[in-house]
Parts: C-alpha cells; structure tokens; sequence
C-alpha cells in the first residue's frame, strides 16, 4: 500500500519539478515533503525523490554540481541502507554523477531539446519502479530533455543487460539512447533513475494515467 | 555605433553642476531632440550633465516613454470589474474569483533578436518574467509569437539565398533561444505562432507573453513608499552588457547587413539559472511580508527601477553607486545607472525586515545590496558613496511620467485607395483547389509547428490540458500556494500583418475577433487582453496612421466584446533599410473555464460525425492567405467584421463546448475553410465530405466569424437549434468519415497526403 508512506523530495537551487512529483506522489496516497538540498538528512523518510528541472543550472554539466550538495551525503546512505531512491530526469543524471547509477547522460542525437509523450516498455520488473509489472508493458509517458542520450561501457552494458537492471526501455528511441534505454537501477533494484517523467503522467486530464503504474510501485516498495 | 562608447568617461566632480566639457550635441547623439533638452534644462533649472542626460535619454526614449503613442493607447478600453490591475504597472492583473488573481503582460524583444537571436529571444523571455513576478504572481506560461522573412521552400518567396538563410538562422536561433531560457527557468511554454513574411526579413519579430496566478492578497505594486525605507538590489551584478539598448536598438531603425553587428554589445545576455533563484526569492519575500513594493530592472536598468518606484510611491531616492555589485572595474556611473544587465530587481525593504530578507536570498543564493534609500521630496539623487558627492539630481517624475508626448502627423498611406480598389476577388480561380490546400498547409506559417514547440517544455506544473497546437492552449488554473479550484485558463496569441496591412483598423478588429473566437473554442469566456503593437518608423506618417488606426480597431472590437486592454507594449522602429514592417499588431487573450473537468473537444474530428458551418456567409478573399501567399496579390478590401454577430457567436461556441454537444470545433482564419477542414481531418486521422460549398471564394476566404462544428448526429439536432435561436446562421456542410477531404466539385485529397504535405512544411 502507497497509503501514508512518506517521501522526501530533493529541492536543489534550479529544481523545477517537484511540486509536480509532490502532487503526483500525494494522489497516490503519500505524504510527500520539499527537502532542501543544504540538509544533512532525509528525516524520517520511507523513500527519497530527486526531481526534474536543472539543478545549479546544470552547469558545467547536469548533476556535476548538484553531486555536491550537503543532502547527497544522506542519500547515498539511504541508498545504501537498501531503501528506495527515483532519480527522474535531472535527477537520473545527479545520480550517475553521484555515482550512485552508472554510466552518463549525454546531449540528444540531433542536439534539440525533446517534450513529447514516447512510449515505453517495461524492460525488467526487478527494481522499485517496476515491481509486480509485466514485462513487455508498454506505458505511454512524457520525456523533456536535452540531455537524455543515456551512454556507458560495453562491460557496464553488458552487466546491465545480464543483471536486467535496464528497467525501462523507448520503443521508438527518440534520443539516441545506448540499448534504447530510458531508466536504469542499481544492483540492489532500490535506486532507479530514468529520463521519461512519470509525475507527468498521473491525471486522465493531461493525457495519461500510465505514470502512476510506477510511482505506485516505487511507494509500495517504501 | 554605439552612443554609449562616444561619450566621454569622466564625468564632471563635484556637485551637479552645468557641465561645461560636454560635447554640444551629446544629446543627440543618445537619441535626445534638442526641444527635449531644453524641455530637460526646464525641468532642471540649468544644464544637465553627463549622467544625467544618458538618464533622461533612457527614460524618454521611445521604448520607456510611449512618447509616440501614448495619446493613442488613451483610446484603449481599460477597466472591468474584475481588472484589479490595468496598463501602466509592470503587469495587467485580473481577479477570476476563489481569491485567484491571474497576471498578464506581453512584449516585444525584436531588435535583439535581429542582431543576436538566441540571446535576443532569451532575454525576452527573462524580462517578461520578471514583470510577472514583479506582481507576486508566480509565472505559469509562456507564449510567444514570432515573425520571420521567409526560410526557403514556399511557392511565394522570391528571396534570395543569403535572405533565406539568415532567416533560417535568426528563427532557429529564436527557438533555441525560448527553450534555452525559458526551459532551464522552469516555466512551461504552453502556446504562440509562427509565421514567415517578407516584410520581416530583416526585421524579425520577438513577442513573448506570460501569465501568472497569484492569491489576491499577496498582489503588490512597484512603489517605494515610506521614506527611511530601503532600495535593495536583488540579484546579478551590474555589467557592460545592454547598456542604452532601449534607445540604441529599440528606438532607432536597424540598419540592416553588418550595420547591426556593431550593436551586439548592446544585447543582454540572460542566465536563466539566476533568474530562477530571483523568482523564488522574490516570491519568497513577498510571502513573508517583509517588502513593501519591488520592481525589475529592464530597460533603462536602474535609472528606471528607482525613477518610476519613487515616481509611483510620490517619493524621492538617493542612490548609492559605490553599493551596486559589478561585473567589471572601472565602470562609469552612467554605464551603472543605465546598465541593462539581466536578473535584476528593486525591492523596497523596511529598515527592521532587512535581516530577514538577506536571510532568504541567501538560502536561495540571491545577493541582496542596500542600494539606497526612500526620501521625502520626490528628488532622485545619485550619490558616488553614501553621503558622497551628488553625480545627478533630477525630480523622479520627470524621469518616469514627465517626456514629452507627441501628437505626430499622420496620414493614410498614398496607394491605400488604389490598393483598396482593387479585388482579390477578380483573380482567376484555381484549376484545382486540392492543389492550393495542399500548397497552403505547407506553407511553414501554416503547417506543423511541432518542430518549435517540442523545444520547449510545456507540460511543467502539470497543469497543460491542451497543448500547443490548438486554437488555444488550456491550463489548470493551479499552482503552489493557489486555493484549489476546478477553473482553467485559455490562452491565444495572435497577429495578422497581411490583413492589418490592408486595413489596419478593420484587420485589428479581426485578430481581436479570431484571438477571442480561439479562447471561446475551448469553452473559455475571453477576460482580458493584452497587446503588443509593432510598427515602423513612428516618424513616417503612414506608421502613426497604422497605429492610429489599429488603436481604433482594437478598441472597437474590445467594447463590443467587454474585453479589457490590462497591458501592452509599443514597439516602434521597426524599419530597415527605410523599409517598415507590415503593421502588426500582437494580441494575448486570457478565457477562463469555469469548470475544467474533461479536456475540451478540440479539433479533431470523429468519424460519423456531422458538421456544421457556424456563422455567416464568407466570401471575400481581400488579405487572404490564398490570394497573397499563393497568387501574390496584396490588394483588396477585407471581409467585413459584424461585432455584434461575433458577440453572439463567442456566446453560442462557449455554451455549446460547454454543454458537450459538440465533439469537434476548430475557428476558420488561416487559409479559410480548406485548412481548417484539412487540421480537423487530420487531427481526427479521419476524413471529411462537404458539399454545397460556393466555388474557390467560400473555400479560402478567411472572412471572420466562422467556426466548423463537429457533432454526434444524436446532438446535430440539439446544435443546429441552439445556433438558430441565438441568431447566427448555422448550415449542415457535411459529415467525417472515410480517408479523403472532400469538397463537392472543388477539391478531393487524401487525409494521408494532406498530412504529408502540413507535416513537411518547414524542413528541418
């Protein structure tokens, strides 16, 4: 049950989507709270959110900065201790900056930035954000990103492949994406990032529904 | 040539005093007439001196001082009961109930943008903000509308190549530019156009409108008040860059060709990573009570910010150079007061709220400078350090309320009556209409924009119900710190040089007429109206006649529909190599849905559906796309405007979307009838057959006042009864289904090639 489970929304200088992740997370039944990114701790949250938006600007490089901030030390340690990290979008490429995922995010093939709805498909349902899906779901989800080109190693591709931490996948890839990949876990399945914004697709009113399929699953596994 | 780099560094010390090393004609060479420095010796009681003369040239330029226009936008209907807010503070401010107030300003940045369009565009789009914020509103959309020459590919340019290709650079620049700002700042793009014409080869426009939603309470005003009272400059420091570009670019013509390479210096350049800071900053600070009036600094930089809050608040100022940040050593005071370095703003701060307002811009890493003081008296005095030599002493006022206005000649243009006489209506018909619709839906100013608005996010907030690309956008009325509502916003923008070149005053009328009829396609009520009027030379007397006229267009068409002008922005000068633009003037009108609970039908059409033909009879092709885009020919008079049949048909599209009965609805405008069938058929990905349509004229004629109606046959009945007993004509044209668009006897296309040809309509 996503019922009253309580989640920490990461508000870096340059973050522009969490209230969106907070009004997503709160229709599902959480209880979710702004923690600003010069704090040391995640209070006593069940699970932890980085949103969208350009964190320090995303200067020098998206995520390179935010990598620094003070609420990233708690994070990694949340992470650590096993319980549930979603790095959407900016947050996908803090998380590979903090090296808390692997490999890099980098400019879209055609060097535009990309707001569409793409389609997705559940590639592996071993992480938070996908357990108790089917694979092979497709789910209909925005993407808005100028730097969603998901890249690493061959070794670290190869790794990700055999240990399905490639979690969702585009169908029609539109940036470039090494394996088409849209989000990607950790070993553990307990941090995931991904560039597509599920939040964005959690109101019949703005489209589709398909976003809370997701974030239900990252809550219950809080 | 850059007035600013001509003016001798060193200003005279001492007190204000007549300032005997000043070349004569100084003034002139910042943009000052020599009646305006005898007026400014007036005011003065003596010479002013060098400061003090780039302030009043920045202040009395055309951009700050609608000196040009001012005793026409008087015309202007301006008040409602719901206005709280009307023209002449930094934004238009509307009350839409719940304890809901919505902000509204729209404005041009052309000139920039011509010269360096990314950062042209960008900066565009940063100052627009800040007048949003400025009110305490939270910025929620953008939109913007944007006129290029021609990129190449269309049946009517004739351009040549370098032409193309710098207009291809300068909209893809543009583009770049919105995104690049307005995504990163964290404000959705939600609407806006994009068109190509000639006359704005090399004069582009940037036309960018925001709107904001704040709680009525939290409203606020730019006035300094309470002398004692602090000027805190909140913000990026001040640089080299923008200095006099609103009377360097935005009040004279561009030269064109390499002439305006040598004004790029006078182009700001934005950090929209700061300006994000500012926004919640500044919110932040408002909620907390702790300023009593805040103002951003845009043109004119802080000569302005402080002039026209001390003007507002009926207060002085003394400023404090030493205390404003900078970017470089060695700036000169006038460089410091004219500056227009970006993310800027002026909060007025009582003395004991001063440690809690550096408490939050540094929790939102945002400098915060004393940099001065409110003073009884109403003087502005510029001091190089506290209690230091005056440098400039001038009554706020004259700054800020006090230029000159002019009452400039006018006169209709000498081929506007044989440009009338003639008629679009005399060209020969085509061969084949399929043919023509398939090249107008090409036409880059007609087909897909997807191209642009996939740049820029517009989905942020959650609150985007209709995306761009429809007659209008819609949003959530929503935001952080708003009371819950079930209401949403409507918002179009529109222009239309081709008519307002034919009829300024009747082609006015009609982008009033088509911006409401979008808002009202999505069952919105049209609440307020902003514009942006860009002109040429207002020193021609055709020009002041075009803005005279389209003054008298606007306001005719804002009485008949009770629609306030709550904000707007004049840009003149739009001129190059003696050439002006068509005029054009920008609308931006905001509807407001009462009860927003299923997206609206929109456009796309439903198979097995009916469809009706809402309105009166239109044949006339004056202005028409078909008759200037694809037959060259500019002449003619434009299908006349019935106000009050439009009235009625606003009332009508808004019941009718509102009570469902109709599952399709898209205004006809550009392109006329066969475009507006062709969006709906391939929207919907289904087809179209209509008869009874008379011959090429009815097809293409963008005569105003039409809607195409889209229902379930069980409502046809319903729909066609409502029409009748309001009034407006209402006739069956025909039905969707199938694969083809089909008009009896004229045209006869696939859904697939129509798709094919309004999908490829700008290469990229």
């Amino acid at each position: 049950m996503s019922q009253g489970r309580r989640v920490a929304v990461v508000v870096f200088p340059g973050s522009n989507c969490e209230h969106d992740a907070v009004e997503a997370l709160e229709r599902l039944g959480a209880t979710a709270e702004l923690v600003f990114h010069r704090e040391t701790t995640l209070g006593n949250a069940d699970a932890v959110v980085l949103p969208g938006g350009f964190a320090h600007g995303d200067y020098l490089r998206p995520g390179a900065i935010a990598r620094f901030s003070p609420v990233m030390s708690a994070v990694a340690e949340f992470a650590a201790a096993g319980r549930p990290v979603l790095g959407i979008c900016n947050g996908f490429q803090i998380l590979t900056e903090a090296g808390l995922l692997p490999g890099a995010l980098q400019k879209n093939q055609g060097l535009k930035f990309l707001c569409t709805t793409v389609e997705l498909e559940v590639a592996s349902n071993t992480s938070v954000l996908c357990s108790g899906i089917s694979i092979g779901t497709r789910l209909s989800i925005p993407i808005n990103h100028f730097e969603g080109n998901y890249t690493c190693d061959p070794v670290t591709y190869d790794q990700l492949v055999l240990e399905e931490r490639i979690v969702l996948r585009y169908v029609d890839n539109p940036n470039g994406s090494l394996g088409s990949i849209a989000g990607i876990c950790n070993e553990g399945g307990n941090v995931v990032g991904l560039m597509p914004h599920p939040e964005r697709a959690c109101d019949q009113l703005l489209g589709s529904e398909d976003g809370c399929v997701l974030l239900r699953s990252f809550l219950e596994a809080a | 040539m850059s007035p600013a780099e001509d003016i001798d560094p060193v200003l005279p010390g001492g007190r204000v005093s007549p300032a005997e090393d000043i070349d004569l004609d100084l003034h002139r060479q910042l943009g000052l007439t020599d009646e305006e420095l005898v007026t400014i010796e007036k005011i003065l009681g003596r010479p002013p001196n060098r400061l003090e003369l780039a302030m009043y040239s920045v202040m009395w330029s055309e951009h700050c001082s609608y000196k040009s226009s001012r005793v026409h936008l008087k015309r202007l209907p301006t008040t409602a009961p719901h206005v709280l807010v009307g023209p002449g503070e930094n934004a238009g401010v509307i009350d839409v109930g719940d304890g809901i107030a919505v902000a509204l300003r729209i404005e041009s940045h052309n000139h920039p943008s011509a010269i360096e369009p990314y950062q042209g565009a960008a900066t565009g789009v940063g100052g627009i903000l800040r007048d949003i914020f400025t009110m305490g509103a939270r910025p929620i959309a953008l939109c913007d509308s944007l006129w290029f020459g021609p990129t190449g590919g269309t049946r009517a340019d004739a351009s040549d190549a370098a032409d193309t290709a710098r207009s291809r650079w300068i909209a893809e620049g543009v583009v770049s530019g919105i995104s690049g700002y307005g995504n990163s700042v964290g404000v959705p793009t939600v609407a806006g156009e994009i068109t190509f014409d000639p006359c704005f080869a090399s004069n582009p426009l940037v036309n960018v409108m925001c709107v904001g939603v704040l709680p009525v309470e939290r409203l606020v005003l730019g006035q300094a008040s309470g002398a004692g009272n602090l000027a805190v400059l909140l913000g990026s420091s001040t640089g080299r860059d923008g200095i006099g570009g609103v009377s360097v670019l935005a009040s004279a013509p561009l030269e064109g060709g390499d002439g305006s390479s040598a004004k790029r210096p006078s182009v700001q350049v934005g950090d929209p990573y700061e300006e994000k800071r500012l926004i919640e900053a500044c919110l932040a600070l408002l909620d907390a009570g702790v300023v009593v009036g805040i103002q951003d600094l845009g043109g004119a930089g802080l000569t302005c910010a402080t002039s026209e809050t001390a003007a507002r608040g009926g207060m002085g100022m003394e400023v404090d150079l030493s205390a404003v940040p900078r970017r470089e050593a060695g700036m000169e005071p006038f460089e410091v007061m004219t500056s227009e370095s970006q993310e800027r703003m002026l909060a007025i701060v009582p003395p004991e709220k001063m440690p809690r307002v550096e408490e939050i811009c540094a929790r939102w890493e945002v400098a915060a400078s004393v940099v001065g003081r409110v003073t009884p008296g109403g003087r502005l005095i510029v001091r190089d350090t506290i209690g230091g030599i005056e440098l400039a002493s001038v009554p706020a006022a004259s700054l800020a309320d006090e230029a000159p206005l002019y009452e400039r000649p006018m006169s209709a243009p000498s081929w506007d009556a044989a440009v009338r006489a003639d008629a679009a209506e005399h060209l020969p018909p085509p061969g084949d209409c399929g043919s023509d619709l398939l090249a107008l839906l090409s036409d880059p100013s007609v087909s897909d924009k997807s191209w642009a608005y996939r740049q820029y996010d517009h989905q942020l907030f959650l609150n985007t119900v209709v995306p761009p690309g429809g007659d209008a956008s819609v949003l959530k009325l929503k935001a952080p710190g708003l009371p819950a509502t079930n209401k949403g916003l409507a918002i179009s923008v529109d222009g239309n040089p081709r008519w307002c070149a034919l009829d300024p005053r009747a082609g006015t009328a009609m982008v009033v007429a088509e911006s409401t009829l979008n808002v009202a396609c999505t069952g919105a009520v049209p609440k307020a109206l902003v514009n942006c009027l860009n002109f040429g030379n207002p020193e021609h007397p055709t020009v002041m006649w075009q803005l005279s006229e389209a003054i008298d267009g606007m306001s005719a068409a804002c009485r008949a529909l009770r629609l306030p002008v709550v904000g707007g922005n004049v840009s003149f000068y739009n001129e190059s190599g003696g050439v002006d633009i068509h005029p054009t003037p920008v609308v931006g009108v905001v509807g407001l849905i009462d009860h927003l609970l299923r997206p609206p039908p929109g456009m796309a059409l439903t198979d097995g559906s009916v469809l009706f033909l809402l309105g009166p009879p239109g044949t006339g092709l004056g202005g028409s796309r078909w008759a200037t885009s694809l037959r060259g020919f500019t002449g003619g008079t434009l299908p006349a405007l019935n106000l009050n049949m439009h009235v009625s048909l606003i009332d009508i599209v808004v019941s009718l979307v509102r009570q469902r009965l109709v599952c399709g609805v898209h205004d006809i405008s550009d392109g006329g009838m066969a475009v507006s069938l062709a969006e709906m058929a391939i929207a919907g990905g289904v087809g179209v057959a209509v008869s009874g349509i008379e011959g090429h004229a009815e097809l293409f004629s963008e005569a105003p006042t039409r809607v195409l109606l889209a229902a379930a046959p069980a409502e046809a009945e319903s729909v066609e009864r409502f029409a009748r007993d309001s009034g407006v004509p209402i006739r069956m044209i025909g039905s969707a289904g199938g694969d083809r668009i089909r008009v009896a006897g004229l045209l006869d296309v696939t859904v697939a090639t129509a798709r094919e040809a309004w999908s490829t309509g700008f290469p990229e």
